[in-house]
Formats: C-alpha cells, structure tokens, sequence
C-alpha cells in the first residue's frame, strides 16, 4: 500500500461519513416536508428556498443548547451511549456498494470495503445499534427511558431473526456472502422477483429493526414521553436522532442492494459501453460511476419516501400486536421462504426464470394465504353498558 | 482482499471521531446554567416516585431466551445458503431435518404459551 493509497482511503471516509450525515440532514426536511404534505400542512419553508437550510438551522440550533446530566444518571455510561447508537449506524455503509465505478484495479470507488463475508458484517452491524438505545435508558436513570430501552431490546432482537432469515433468501440466490456479488448476480433479474416474500419480509422487519413508525413503541409520546432519549439534550439528542435516520436510511440501502438490483437498471452496461467507444476509458467509466450512483441513489430515494408514506398512513401497533407479528407472522413466513427457496433451486438449478416465476407466485400466494388467516375477524363487538 | 478488513477498520475509527466533534463543539459552545431542578429526573414534572431500577416483565426475558435459541439455529443455516447448490439433495434432506427441528421449537414455544404477551 502506497501513500496514495492510505490519502485515498482517509478521503474516502471522510466523504462517506459527510455523505451519511448530509443524507441524514436532508432526510429530515424530505420527511418533514412530505409528511406535512399528507397531512394537508405546509411544512417548513421559510429557512432558505423551500426550507432547504431548515436541517442546518436545526444543527446550529442544538449546538447552542444547554447539555444537561441529571444528578442520578451514570455519567460515564450516560455520556458513552449515544456513540453507541451512531458508530454502527454510520460503519453500516462500509460494505454496501454505492455504485460502480471501477479505479481499473480491479476496485471499486464507490465501495469503502469489498469484503467476502459483506452481508455478515452488516448483519452484525445492524444489531449492534440497539445497545445503544439498551444502556441509554437504563443510564438516563429515568423511568420513561427504562421501560424504552426495554422495549427497544425485545422489539430488535425479535425482529432480528426474520430480518436474517429474509437476507438468507437473497444470499441462497446469489450463493455468495459478497455485496458486490450479490449485485452483480441480478443484472439478469432483481431479486424481488424470486424472492418477493423475502423482501416483503425484509420491509417489514427492517421498519422495525430501526423502530420507526408504526413499530415505535420505543419513543411512543402519549405513554413513554421520549422514551430512551427522555433525558438527553443538545448534541447527545441530535446524535441519538442521527443515528436514527442514518440507520434507516441505511437499512433501505440494504433493501436496495440485496433485492432491487443495487446500482443495476436495464440499459446501464449499453450506455457505459457506448460513452467508452464514443469518448474513451475513463470518460466510460464515469459515466457507469454516475450512472449507477444515480440509480441507487434514487432505489434509496423511493424506499426512504415508502417510509415516509407509512409512518403517514398506518397508526402505532400495540406491544402484543407487534410481539406477535413479529413471532408469530414474520418467523414462520421467512422459514417458508427459505425452504421455498431450496427446494426451486436445487430442483430448477438451469432455469433461473421459470425459479423466479414460480417463487414469485408461490411467494405472492403465501403472503396472501397469511393476509387471509390473519385478517381480523367478523365477529360482533360485544358492548355492555354499565348503569351508575 | 485482506486489506478491505482493515478499509473498514479505518471507517470505524472515523465513525468513532465523527461524533466527538459535535459533542466537544456543544460542551463548548452550550451554556452552563445547572439548577436542582433542572438536573432532577424527569417524570412529568412531579418529584420522582421510587426507584429507577425497578423489575420489569418476565416477558422480555422469555423472548431473549427463544431469540438465542433461534438466532443461533439461523447462524447454522448461513454457510448452507452458500454452497446448497453444490451439495445437492442430500444437504437440501439435511437442512430440511434441521429446519424442522427449528419450526419444532417455534411451535413447542407457541404451544407452551412463551410467545402470549401478558
């Protein structure tokens, strides 16, 4: 490794942790913005055209806050959470290919780290997060973030195993633990055909996974005020709230890399091959870098504004409504997936399409089996009247 | 290929400094006006009832116990994902045996009533 390289490597960083924070920023304003929207609302507007310095006001404003420790908090434990929920949520985006713009070296620009066992490492990441929120409730020494923590512990760790489950559907298909594999192996057809329970699945255990709305019993304000962050101000909030949106933002970049196709659309290889015979090699290869960037970025765009829709439509489920979709619904139907997944493969190994059609429709017709079962019952609503 | 291991170790390390900086920026830039009042816990404006450090459900305890159980059961099923092409039927009857003892276990567990929140 030369010093060219090591200078390359710490730029790289650097711009990919801007990148995650300046994501993290806008995502806010897009879902203040589009949530006001739905709710028939302005949003803010006024800082900047259309609002566009409202995340930068909202910074500067917390730098400026007062940073209160209650006297009963553990200080050290108190002060060391937030680092907790942010690294994960930021180290998640080493593995995920971003696009693909190769440096002629057999590398990647827009891959931090191409490493073989990539979707191990994210799936470890991801559940690092929650010791986070744990240790920030049970050291705020506040009852609010106590029973927030607690909940964030059993919700994430239940949703884990569907969450694994439904990324074991897209590793069988590709066979491969490599990001960047996993991408490359759906030039023919994205994954979200074959496996469209999988993703499904991955949808929903992921909008749990970063308890985001309708799974946020963890901040639920009408019973647990702020929940884990109850007792966190200035900085230390803002770094809870980061890790929060970078986390989800994240997870949909996951989504997009394991079943939408990553940095792939139809067409891409044409156009890049048409701008390196038309302009040469490296214009060539900046176009595929921007091209597939482009792509992913607006993959991650139209999930992250699902996200959004959802926390604006679906109401916050109850503790054992979630408890049980997750246990109950999510597990049993990702074990499906799976088996369902073998058995097309190892029986239909030389057909890829007829595999994806079938999984399509075999998943399609679980998932509409379960809607059915589980659809809520018919029956009467027994009131009684109490006199006096 | 190993040097990617360490790519993520230097993302790690600045995923560490990111945050410091604004924690240090705010330490510095905040005011520091500390009342007794301001530094009580926080419940709902009423002196805190109690202590903190209280039981809580059982439940919570009860689904990190299956969550072990099963998560490691997943972990098993990871580097089958990866070469069940190659293997063939018979790893396919094997995990198929496997799995089963899985969905044994989730139905032993719903069954016995582990998975009811109360």
């Amino acid at each position: 490794m030369t010093r060219v390289d090591i200078v390359i490597l710490i730029v790289k960083c650097i711009v990919l942790a801007l990148a995650a924070t300046g994501v993290f920023a806008y995502f806010t304003l897009f879902e203040r913005r589009l949530l006001a929207r739905m709710q028939n609302r302005v949003g803010p507007n006024r800082a900047g055209p259309a609002g566009f310095l409202q995340p930068i006001a909202d910074a500067l404003k917390l730098f400026f806050k007062e940073d209160v420790t209650p006297l009963l908090a553990d200080r050290r434990v108190y002060l060391i959470s937030p680092a907790f929920a942010i690294v994960p949520a930021l180290i998640i985006w080493a593995t995920i290919p971003l696009g693909m713009w190769p440096d002629g070296r057999g590398g990647n620009w827009l891959q931090l780290a191409e490493v073989n066992v990539g979707i191990l490492y994210l799936l470890a990441v991801t559940s690092i997060g929650v010791y986070g929120i744990a240790i920030a409730g049970w050291a705020s020494n506040n009852k609010y973030s106590m029973l927030g923590g607690v909940r964030a512990s059993a919700q994430v760790i239940s949703y884990e195993l569907a969450l694994g489950l439904a990324v074991l559907g897209a590793v069988m298909q590709a066979q491969s633990f490599s990001t960047a594999e996993i991408v490359e192996r759906q030039t023919l057809m994205w994954n979200v055909v074959p496996q469209f329970l999988g993703f499904v699945v991955f949808i929903i255990a992921a909008t749990a996974e970063v308890v985001r709305a309708p799974f946020d019993l963890v901040e639920a304000e009408q019973e647990l005020v702020g929940g884990y962050n109850t007792e966190y101000s200035s900085m230390k909030f803002a770094l809870f709230f980061m890790s929060e949106y970078v986390k989800l933002v994240a997870m949909n970049a996951i989504a997009v890399t394991l079943f939408l196709g990553g940095w792939q659309f139809p067409g891409l290889q044409t156009l890049a091959a048409a701008a390196t015979q038309q302009y040469g090699f490296v214009i060539g290869n900046a176009v595929l870098g921007l091209a597939s960037l482009g792509a992913f970025l607006l993959k991650v765009m139209l999930l992250s504004f699902v996200s959004v829709w959802v926390r604006a439509t679906l109401p916050r489920v109850r503790y054992d409504q979630l408890m049980d979709l997750g246990w109950k619904v999510l597990l049993p139907l990702s074990l499906a997936n799976v088996v369902v997944t073998a058995v097309l493969n190892v029986f239909l190994p030389d057909s890829p399409v007829v595999t994806a059609i079938a999984g399509l429709v075999i998943g399609t017709g679980i998932l509409l089996a379960t809607a059915a079962i589980g659809r809520p019952g018919k029956e009467k609503r027994r009131v009684t009247l109490v006199q006096g | 290929m190993l040097a990617n291991y360490a790519f993520v170790g230097v993302f790690f390390v600045a995923a560490v400094i990111f945050p410091l900086i604004p924690i240090v920026a705010a330490y510095f830039l905040g005011p520091k006006r500390p009342t007794p009042t301001k530094l009580d816990t926080y419940e709902c404006g009423l002196e805190a009832v109690g202590d903190i450090r209280v039981q809580f459900k059982v439940q919570y305890y009860l689904y990190a116990l299956a969550f072990v159980i099963f998560d490691i059961e997943v972990v098993f099923l990871y580097p089958w994902a990866v070469a069940y092409g190659e293997l063939g039927l018979f790893a396919l009857i094997a995990m198929a045996v496997f799995l089963f003892s899985l969905v044994e276990a989730l139905v032993y567990a719903w069954k016995k009533g582990a998975l009811e929140w109360v």
